[in-house]
């Protein structure tokens, strides 16, 4: 049984990727409703440019998406450099990089599942609060947000799925540091790179095979769960 | 109750001012498409004129000169959707009281378990939205509007998606609300049927413009509305108050101006309102006083009015102290040679009791 014994990188690297993908979806999660709310329900000039750049990350090359928050957020970038004067917060070759870039990556996704659920939330029924005593605010929280449950988990899944794969963007932003950035994916390149590694790198790739699986069913699980609680 | 607004919706103009009275039923009635959800979207503050006034109770809810625009959430109008709309992640009880703790409580006027008891909903309060029969989904939503006591109620239609045997389950709850609680309604329908049981006033609409407002029984009784009465909708409609609950034969005995009415029982006490309709299609007419006949209710009195319905059928208005319809065939017409102004006996036939705050046996 000494094949499914995962070597201590191993064991890094999955945590480290969980740990990643986890803080990956809690801090896309806020930013991508508020994102979906306003490309479903808000119409302003410029919402084509929104949308556009919110999908950017879905069609460019991730070694090119890596790249841009590299230079934007690099120490010596921008938008590093200000953060970093002014907040002491660096974001390069560290984990919080790698939370960024895989949030980066996954937030179309999970603006799209978000949105398309936002869009068939019957808007009668936020009137129908609204007659009712509730404000717009209250009406968000009351009635739109709990019907947009199912969307939600649906996208934060995907989103933390992508984020778990999250390669490319990741290993251009913020290298590939054993224990620092060193995510699920890169420690399986890095032991394909190696000789006497495909042991290591088969166990790593039916990891990820799993723990995909697992996402998946609990996605479907908990938005049918969530379905079945509106008509019963 | 003031409504005067005007708003073009494409093609569409909706130009419409209503006067409606603090209390009673007023139905804004008129076929699909003549702009009566407009208004109470306007009314509601889901819908915005483009000009114009809304006051309800004397608050100015809607002004474009005072540029007074009040969000619905602040009008404290409750609304009554064709579709129920009750909230589908709620339960039925989580539904009622979403906009009741919303009222501050000492605005309330309109008590929880008064409006469980009303409604007969008791036993769906734990059951979610989505298992509810569409009688059931009225009655809540019914309930959930009126809980934020508001100063007015707006039911859009509230039977219109419901079968018969529900529409018959829901009337009668809606025709005791304003009786109980003292809340104005404006009532939207096209049928007819529930307008007269309904409605004290009515509001007729056609292709936004209001054609015509008024008391109910001072409409009907006006010829160029006919053709919208149509059907059974052509009948008088007589407010009487209860004179004997319960005579020795069992009958009710009604009275209104100096005239009698006897009818099938109706429990209600002595001195209560009834209000009764009276189909035309079930008013006889004859010249002389018929003996010995079974018909309990024969009056005397004027023909007022002659409406040509079309070839077969003629309809009379007479003067028995109120307006009373009589359709008859344009043979009997012709044979009696009846006119305006001529003396006949009316033999009511049948009498159906449209109850505001009593229950029919």
């Amino acid at each position: 049984m000494t094949f499914f014994q995962l070597s201590d990188v191993e064991i890094e690297a999955l945590r480290l990727s969980l740990w990643v993908s986890g803080w990956s979806v809690a801090a896309s999660l806020p930013l991508g409703v508020l994102a979906a709310w306003i490309l479903a329900r808000l119409t302003f000039p410029g919402k084509n440019l929104l949308d556009g750049l919110v999908h950017l990350p879905l069609v460019l090359p991730p070694v090119v998406t890596g790249y841009l928050l590299l230079v934007l957020l690099g120490r010596n970038g921008f938008v590093g450099d200000f953060l970093y004067t002014y907040l002491g917060i660096v974001l390069a070759f560290n984990w919080k990089g790698a939370v960024l870039a895989a949030a980066v990556m996954s937030f179309p996704l999970l603006v799209r599942a978000v949105r398309l659920s936002l869009e068939s939330v019957d808007r009668g029924l936020e009137a129908a609060a609204r007659t009712l005593g509730a404000g717009p605010a209250r009406v968000f929280f009351t009635v739109t947000l709990p019907l947009t449950v199912p969307g939600i988990i649906t996208g934060g899944i995907l989103a933390f799925a992508r984020s778990l794969g999250e390669f490319g963007a990741t290993i251009t932003f913020v290298s590939n540091i054993r224990g620092q950035t060193q995510t699920l994916p890169l420690a399986l390149y890095t032991l394909t790179q190696v000789p006497d590694g495909e042991t290591g790198a088969m166990r790593l790739c039916l990891l990820s095979v799993f723990i995909a699986m697992v996402a998946l069913v609990c996605s479907e699980v908990l938005a049918r769960r969530f379905a079945a609680r509106l008509r019963r | 109750m003031e409504i005067s607004v005007t708003r073009r919706q494409g093609r569409f103009l909706v130009d419409a001012r209503i006067r409606g009275a603090t209390s009673g039923v007023t139905a804004l009635y008129g076929q699909s498409g003549a702009g009566k959800t407009s208004v109470v979207n306007m009314v509601a503050g889901l819908v915005r004129p483009d000009a114009g006034r809304i006051a309800v109770n004397g608050l100015c809810l809607f002004d474009t000169e005072k540029g007074i625009d009040l969000p619905p959430e602040q009008r404290r109008i409750g609304y009554v959707f064709q579709d129920g709309r009750l909230l589908p992640h709620l339960s039925v009880k989580a539904n009622l009281i979403y906009g009741m703790r919303l009222i501050p409580e000492r605005d309330r006027f309109v008590s929880f378990d008064s409006v469980v008891e009303l409604l007969g909903i008791q036993h769906l309060l734990h059951r979610r939205p989505a298992n509810l029969s569409g009688g059931e989904k009225q009655r809540v939503a019914i309930g959930r509007a009126l809980l934020t006591s508001p100063a007015m109620l707006l039911m859009d239609e509230p039977l219109a998606s419901l079968d018969v045997s529900r529409k018959d389950e829901v009337l009668p709850f809606i025709m005791r609300l304003s009786d109980e609680f003292a809340i104005p309604i404006l009532y939207v329908s096209h049928a007819m049927e529930e307008i007269l049981n309904l409605a004290d006033r009515l509001v007729v609409m056609e292709a936004g413009k209001v054609l015509a407002s008024g008391e109910m029984a001072e409409l009907l009784s006006r010829s160029e509305l006919r053709t919208y009465f149509s059907g059974d909708g052509v009948g008088s409609v007589i407010q009487t108050t209860v004179e004997e609950p319960k005579d020795r034969f069992g009958l009710t005995r009604l009275r209104f101006g100096d005239r009698l009415l006897w009818v099938a029982p109706v429990s209600a006490s002595k001195g209560a309102g009834v209000r009764v309709r009276i189909s035309a299609r079930h008013v006889a007419i004859a010249l002389t006083l018929p003996e010995k006949t079974s018909f309990q209710n024969v009056f005397f009195g004027p023909i007022e009015q002659v409406v040509d319905l079309d070839a077969v059928f003629v309809d009379i208005r007479l003067d028995i102290g109120c307006s009373l319809w009589a359709r008859i065939t344009r043979k009997s017409y012709q044979e009696l040679d009846l006119r305006p102004g001529k003396l006949v006996y009316a033999l009511v036939k049948r009498v159906s009791i449209a109850i505001r705050g009593a229950t029919s046996s």
